[in-house]
């Protein structure tokens, strides 16, 4: 149970990852590699304010924001300045590697002693009279800690979740919508397309950094490590969301997202689980991916072959 | 009639007639000595427009024919904005907006192209499309909801106008609508709020005989309601002669024939083929010269 509130836990969190990823590779339609590099950058951000004091809120809203500046300067590194698209990601997420390790003053850092959002909400546990041993759940024991974390990270995803869905639905996101669709229809009824392509990396790379910030807080510390594999990791949600689910409505596509981010951490903690050694994590990652991109196609091939040809 | 003008007239110095108190607007559209060569310095180097000069006053249909290649679509892509031309001026209702970017002189030119695939987005919905066309002038960045009820209400009557049973197909993607209904559909945002210009470039040349009927009629009807400033090409000779107040014919990028006036009432399909033809010969009778003198100094 432990495992599986941690899995619940950790697919929230980084279903806001996917949900970044998604807007940049089927809304804006394109590849955005500054994705490795806003995850950890809204996580040093996050950390390194917490660790100065600031309330947990405040500092994850400032990894949301951290992430946004990153997207905007890789927006415009393309748009403005005419760079490749696979190169000003590149070109910007390498920036921020040497930029992580210089705001943090080395490697990683340890959030142990400050009040990250799951200590915030342990605390609210105890003092509204939660058994500090933990609870049941089915019948079976789940620890206070894991439980607070889990319930402290359902409404912070949950409203930003929320507030992606309709911020499609202003005027802004249905022409960010439109720009990836057709960037031509969209010049052609007025949108600056540069710009507002510029801002959707913005909102992309804003959630993927408040991924990385809420993430932090989960694990109780930063590492240089979080900017490693990232993008793969939201590809891989976004393509269980797409191979399982064939939802129409851009709210059912969000939803989807959310669930295979979910989808996502509960295979590998049944892979830790039946006892895959914890390097292995990002193969059984690509493994999940290959297998979500190719078997649906398979089967409906299958489907589609005439039982005489 | 006043024999004052109105207080925002008085700014317009240059349009004020003295003493007949009477604003002459500027043109809609006025092209001055417009060239642009594609490619240059390359094996591939096209003149495609050659000191091309046109003036649209309000209220003017004007049809572009010509071969293919002839600079028909560089001349609208070039009023549109799509790129910044060698040399020459763009002016729209007496600005002069040939720096100006495509998506902001979108706020004033309508456009439906040739292919039906360019004016809409396919996996928007029939009326997030049309509601784009619809804030053709406002900055999407000031947030307000895209699709309210009262929104929706008032597109629903707008396509209803079409007569093409879309009205009830709102929530479909456009994607899935035929090449026709997506023509319509663009005829309508682009004119959804009445644009100074509406720019038609060949927008019948793709679909099936019946859509053409449709939209040619439909493009009749909206601009002859709405009194619109067009600028229309086409590879019919049908349409040229049936529709707009004026034939240009253009070659090699330029324009090389207007037909205005009692000309173009009286204008008929075999007119037009015969001026096509005696071009052709021209062109002929250019060739056999060049080759003349390469036989003579090779
Ligand atoms: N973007 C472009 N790059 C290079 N050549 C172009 C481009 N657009 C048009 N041309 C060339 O300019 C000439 C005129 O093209 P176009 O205006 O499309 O002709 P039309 O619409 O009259 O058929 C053609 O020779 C075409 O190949
Ligand atoms: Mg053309």
């Amino acid at each position: 149970m432990n495992l599986l509130f941690g899995a619940l836990s950790m697919g929230l969190v980084l279903s806001l990852l996917g949900l970044g990823v998604y807007i940049s590779y089927r809304i804006l339609d394109t590849f955005d590699l500054t994705v490795d590099g806003s995850f950890a950058f809204g996580a040093v951000i996050a950390g390194v304010l917490l660790t100065r004091g600031l309330a947990s809120f405040w500092a994850s809203a400032a990894g949301f924001l951290a992430g946004m500046v990153a997207g905007a300067i890789s927006g415009a590194v393309h748009r403005r300045l005419g760079v490749s698209r696979l190169l000003s990601g590149l070109l910007v997420a390498t920036a921020l590697y040497s930029l992580d390790l210089l705001i943090m003053g080395g490697g990683d850092i340890s959030l142990a002693s400050t009040r990250t959002l799951p200590t915030q909400a342990f605390d609210l546990w105890l003092r509204f009279g939660g058994p500090e041993s933990g609870a049941r759940i089915f019948g079976i024991e789940v620890s206070a800690r894991t439980l607070a974390t889990f319930l402290s990270m359902l409404p912070a995803v949950g409203t930003a979740v929320f507030l992606v869905d309709r911020f499609f639905r202003t005027s802004l996101g249905l022409a960010m919508r439109a720009t990836g669709d057709n960037a031509q229809m969209a010049r052609s009824v007025g949108i600056d397309d540069a710009r507002v392509f510029i801002a959707g990396l913005a909102v992309s790379n804003g959630l993927v950094g408040l991924s990385g910030a809420l993430f932090a807080q989960y694990q109780g510390f930063v590492t240089i490590q979080m900017s490693v594999g990232m993008l793969v990791m939201g590809l891989a949600a976004v393509a269980i969301a797409e191979g399982v689910l064939r939802g129409r409505s851009l709210g059912a596509r969000i939803a989807g997202v959310v669930g295979g981010s979910i989808v996502l951490r509960l295979v590998v903690a049944l892979a830790l689980a039946a006892g895959l050694p914890a390097n292995t994590l990002k193969l059984v990652t690509a493994a999940l991916m290959l297998a979500v991109l190719v078997v649906p196609d398979m089967i409906r091939r299958r489907r589609l072959t005439p039982v005489t040809g | 009639m006043t024999t004052h003008p109105a207080p925002e007239a008085v700014d317009m110095s240059e349009a004020f007639v003295h003493g007949a108190a009477k604003v002459v607007p500027p043109p809609t559209l006025e092209v001055r000595d417009l060239s642009h060569t594609f490619e240059r310095g390359t094996a591939n180097e096209v003149r495609a427009l050659s000191d091309v000069n046109l003036t649209l006053a309000p209220g003017d249909f004007v049809t572009v024919v010509g071969m293919n290649g002839s600079g028909k679509s560089t001349l609208l892509n070039a009023v549109a904005g799509a790129f910044l031309p060698d040399s020459g001026q763009i002016l729209l209702d007496g600005e002069d907006v040939t720096r100006q970017g495509e998506f902001r002189r979108a706020c004033h030119v309508g456009r439906v192209f040739q292919d039906p695939l360019k004016g809409t987005a396919p996996n928007l919905t029939v009326a997030e499309n049309l509601s784009l066309a619809l804030d053709r002038t406002r900055n999407p960045f000031v947030l307000r909801w895209a699709l309210t009820g009262s929104r929706r209400a008032e597109l629903r009557e707008r396509v209803r106008t079409l007569q093409l049973g879309l009205e009830d197909r709102l929530d479909t993607r456009i994607g899935m609508l035929s090449g026709g209904e997506r023509q319509a559909l663009t005829l309508l945002m682009a004119t959804l709020v009445k644009p100074s210009l509406l720019l038609l470039d060949e927008h019948t040349a793709a679909l099936d005989p019946r859509s053409v009927e449709q939209v040619v009629k439909l493009t009749e009807r909206v601009v002859s309601s709405q009194r619109l400033t067009t600028l229309m090409v086409t590879h019919s000779m049908h349409q040229a002669v049936q529709l707009g107040d004026r034939v240009l014919m253009m070659h090699r990028g330029r324009v090389v024939r207007e037909i205005r006036g009692r000309e173009k009432q009286q204008l008929r399909v075999e007119n037009l083929l015969a001026t096509f033809d005696q071009l052709r010969s021209m062109e002929l009778l250019d060739e056999s010269a060049a080759d003349m003198l390469r036989r003579l100094y090779v």
